[in-house]
């Protein structure tokens, strides 16, 4: 189990903390636990946590990672919980350097993660918050079985994408069970207590009565017809209208906790990891760093960095966007005067020795996220001098192959592969669909097709949480297309968008 | 030291286990596995692990990169990572997931599946191995083996029962007859050596799908018995209208052209069987493989002459799979059924392709012999 740290690495972590400390970063109290190199692959397959509820798939994650520790083809340096403290995992076969390299690091992370708009909402007593998911799940697991149980987590997983990542910042839905209430309030349409029997139609005249009724009547449509907006949180909307079994609800529940959790750690991942590496870059070279370490410093820094044709790395495209900020700034390489300038010349050398750099950078961590982190600040220089391209699947020749530099290209495809993760946005557009209680979801299509059999997959998931026939609109090849599966087949008919 | 991730781990080997068994015929008919197969272990992989979710085809969407090179210049195989683009790290591949199954828990699959009864061995037990169980305990023995725990609760129980024991002050303090020591008992663990012997018609009609159809065979059956046995050695003969022994590669990939004499190979069976396997020490299987095309009827009856007194009554099976050729009458099958076919320690099977090889398995493993 994990210990905490030997008197020598304490020092080195009061060390190291100092230095955080000296340069302004601002972050939760930080614990260090050793962990050896299986607890850490555990810890890793469990999302960073120490306990999470019983499913195979962290089984999985373990196996895929302890091979690969074991095959020397991965290892994991870092590991932080955000939370109040935050917790961070260091290896204990790891030499003195690494520890260092890791603690600055994880500081960076600690510092994000307090000061980001993004977190603001995320619980801070998550650890718990997961060790009791654990005892809930598994208390459910005795009483129902795991099979059921397991086999239940699959199908909700198959969902796990579906969330508002904003949904945290904004309150949408009124409390359903009290527009319920509402609703039945008005049935009551008899009118105005009567006392003598003549005097009825006078006091309540059956046109009052009448447009009473049709009110209530047209007010029982409307909320046939749900949601009246269509809604991004499919995860909430099946919690409150599928017809689960409460220990379903529960763990549905569960399930769209920890995905909104997790899901700022999604938004901001580049500039996350980017940050942390700035800082352990920073701290390590010009404080912590000794003569001897040099070598192992920069290897370890460059794997980190190590970029591949086909992807983007985002520790190494946040650390030199966030470099280049900071010298922008310092050197007044911003506003209008320098996006008029022509003057190739002028432009390489402007230096305005404005300083403000640090300042720029401590206020964009605050307030971006990766969409306007980038979107902001990515330039065409920028773009040029990391060699950013953007590839894509040539059918002909059966490869991946380079087909654009151009700048804005490559930032709109950035951009693309970061809004909602990358991952298609779906919405719950009828609940109620041609009035047989069919659920009706939409894609909003953005010129990238579903992949088919994944999207007939999670149908049929989907439905047998709804346990009614569910529907998805899409497009594919540029024509409307309506999935569907009843239950028992899956079909597709032509529609018109 | 346990850690808590092992229950999840077992639980996805469950798993995994589940989708091969639900898999194995396809992965019998396609002999997918035997080019990955590694000492002890095989990698197998398992399609759709994952858990399907509304998302893009990566291939439509692409990404953006970082490097050199002109436009149209083609990205190295393995630059992409297949999978979610460039959410480095989150990504679920679209690849299959490769899993390492040892050939022990392979063979255990493989007999549930087909509903394999044990082998019942013969009585030809030999110890082979003495192993150390700690599993009693004494009053006397050294040290280093002292059982704190039993000595503790002897001590407990004297000071209570003498009256001795103050619970306010619970200090036990052992004496030399309430030392309890760890002994061990020598257990003799029986082992038991298996020989398989392959024989292959390799004459020209036996052609590449046949000797296929043997290789995949081949696997299951070795992967089988050596489950069901400790030691399994093998043997391999090949003949046209003569026969050699020969080592595994040879075995599989020699092709000869002209006639074929079946005896020559159960003649070197015999002999090899005489030579170094004594009933009394080894289960023997010989397994023979051919298109069912002999020479002459004169040595199909030398065949069965020398199965009936030489082979059988030495061996626990005598296997015959005939693997359907275009060229082959298939007569030799009819005329072992004949002959032997109602011998006990005689499995028959006719193996018409690929599909048919699930089935000829239980015909050769099902008898339990």
């Amino acid at each position: 189990m994990p210990k905490s740290l030997t008197p020598r690495l304490a020092a080195l972590r009061d060390e190291i903390h100092g230095y955080a400390k000296e340069f302004g970063l601002d972050f939760f109290d930080t614990i260090f636990e050793m962990v050896s190199y299986d607890e850490m692959n555990m810890v890793a397959a469990y999302g960073g946590f120490p306990t999470r509820y019983p499913h195979w798939r962290w089984g999985m994650e373990y196996e895929q990672l302890a091979k690969g520790y074991e095959y020397g083809l991965s290892k994991i340096y870092e590991l932080v919980i955000n939370n109040d403290p935050c917790y961070a995992y260091l290896m204990e076969s790891n030499p003195e350097v690494d520890q260092k390299l890791v603690m600055a690091h994880v500081y960076g992370h600690c510092d994000f993660f307090k000061n980001n708009f993004s977190f603001r909402h995320t619980n801070r007593r998550m650890i718990d918050d997961m060790a009791n998911h654990a005892t809930r799940v598994r208390r459910w697991v005795d009483k129902i079985g795991v099979e059921k149980v397991e086999d239940f987590i699959d199908r909700t997983l198959s969902l796990e994408n579906l969330i508002d990542q904003h949904a945290p910042h904004i309150r949408r839905n009124p409390d359903p069970k009290k527009a319920e209430e509402e609703v039945k309030a008005n049935e009551r349409v008899e009118g105005f207590k009567v006392g003598r029997e003549y005097m009825r139609g006078f006091i309540n005249p059956s046109e009052f009565l009448d447009s009473q009724r049709k009110r209530v009547e047209d007010e029982k449509l409307r909320a046939k017809k749900f949601p009246e907006r269509p809604q991004r949180d499919v995860l909430m909307f099946l919690l409150e209208h599928a017809p689960l079994e409460p220990w379903e609800s529960d763990i549905l529940a569960i399930l769209r906790d920890e995905a909104h959790y997790f899901a700022p750690q999604g938004q901001t991942k580049i500039m996350n990891e980017g940050w942390a590496s700035y800082w352990h870059s920073t701290i390590m070279t010009r404080r912590a760093l000794r003569d001897d370490e040099i070598i192992d410093y920069a290897d370890h820094h460059s794997g980190t960095m190590g970029t591949r044709p086909g992807a983007i790395n985002p520790y190494k495209l946040g650390i030199e966007l966030w470099r280049d900020i900071e010298d922008r700034w310092n050197k007044g390489r911003f506003g209008k005067e320098w996006d008029e300038c022509d003057d190739l010349r002028a432009r390489r050398s402007w230096d305005k020795k404005l300083g403000a750099g640090r300042e720029k950078i401590f206020e964009v961590r605050k307030h971006y996220n990766d969409i306007t982190f980038i979107d902001t600040f990515l330039t065409p220089e920028f773009a040029m001098e990391q060699k950013l391209f953007v590839y894509g699947f040539n059918d002909k020749r059966n490869s991946w192959e380079i087909m654009d530099r151009e700048f804005r290209k490559v930032k709109s495809k950035l951009l693309q592969g970061l809004t909602n993760f990358g991952q298609p946005i779906i919405e719950v557009v009828d609940g109620n669909h041609e009035n047989r209680g069919e659920l009706l979801l939409a894609h909003k299509h953005d010129g990238q097709d579903l992949k088919g059999d994944y999207a007939r997959e999670t149908l049929r998931n989907l439905q047998s949480l709804w346990r009614r026939p569910v529907n998805i609109v899409t497009r594919y090849d540029n024509k409307g297309a309506m999935l569907r599966f009843d239950g028992t087949s899956h079909s597709e008919k032509k529609v018109d968008l | 030291m346990t850690l808590k991730i092992h229950q999840d781990h077992s639980r996805f080997k469950q798993i995994v286990r589940g989708k091969i068994k639900a898999n194995l015929r396809k992965y019998v008919q396609k002999g997918e596995m035997l080019g990955k197969k590694g000492k002890d272990a095989i990698s197998i992989p398992i399609p759709f692990i994952d858990i399907p979710r509304f998302k893009y085809g990566h291939k439509e969407q692409g990404g953006v990169g970082q490097g050199d090179g002109e436009v149209g210049q083609q990205l190295g195989p393995g630059a992409v990572e297949p999978g979610e683009g460039h959410q480095a790290g989150q990504g679920e591949g679209d690849h299959a997931l490769e899993v390492d199954v040892t050939l022990d828990e392979l063979a255990q699959i493989l007999g549930e599946e087909l509903q394999l009864p044990n082998i019942e061995r013969r009585h030809n037990e030999k110890i082979v191995t003495q192993k150390i169980r700690y599993t009693g305990i004494n009053t006397t023995g050294p040290e280093s083996l002292r059982h704190f725990k039993r000595t503790y609760k002897q001590a407990l129980r004297r000071q209570i029962a003498a009256g001795t024991y103050d619970p306010n002050r619970p200090i036990i303090i052992p004496m030399r007859e309430d030392r309890r020591y760890r002994s061990y008992k020598l257990q003799n663990l029986p082992e038991t050596n298996a020989v398989i012997i392959y024989m292959m018609d390799v004459s020209g009609s036996m052609g590449d799908e046949q000797k296929e159809i043997v290789r995949i065979e081949s696997f299951w059956l070795d992967t089988w018995l050596r489950h069901q046995y400790k030691g399994l050695e093998s043997r391999y003969i090949i003949h046209d209208a003569v026969a050699r022994e020969v080592d595994r590669d040879t075995f599989f990939h020699t092709r000869e052209s002209g006639g074929t004499m079946i005896s020559s190979a159960y003649k070197l069976c015999r002999d090899i069987i005489a030579a170094d396997y004594p009933k009394s020490a080894w289960n023997i299987y010989p397994f023979h493989f051919s298109d069912g095309d002999n020479w002459s009827a004169d040595d199909t009856r030398q065949c069965i002459e020398m199965l009936r007194n030489d082979v059988l009554p030495n061996v626990n099976q005598f296997a015959y799979g005939q693997v359907e050729s275009p060229y082959g009458s298939g007569q030799f099958i009819k005329d072992l059924r004949e002959a032997v076919g109602d011998t006990p320690n005689v499995a028959l099977s006719e193996i018409a392709d690929k599909d048919a090889i699930y089935a000829s398995i239980k015909d050769f493993l099902g008898k339990g012999r």
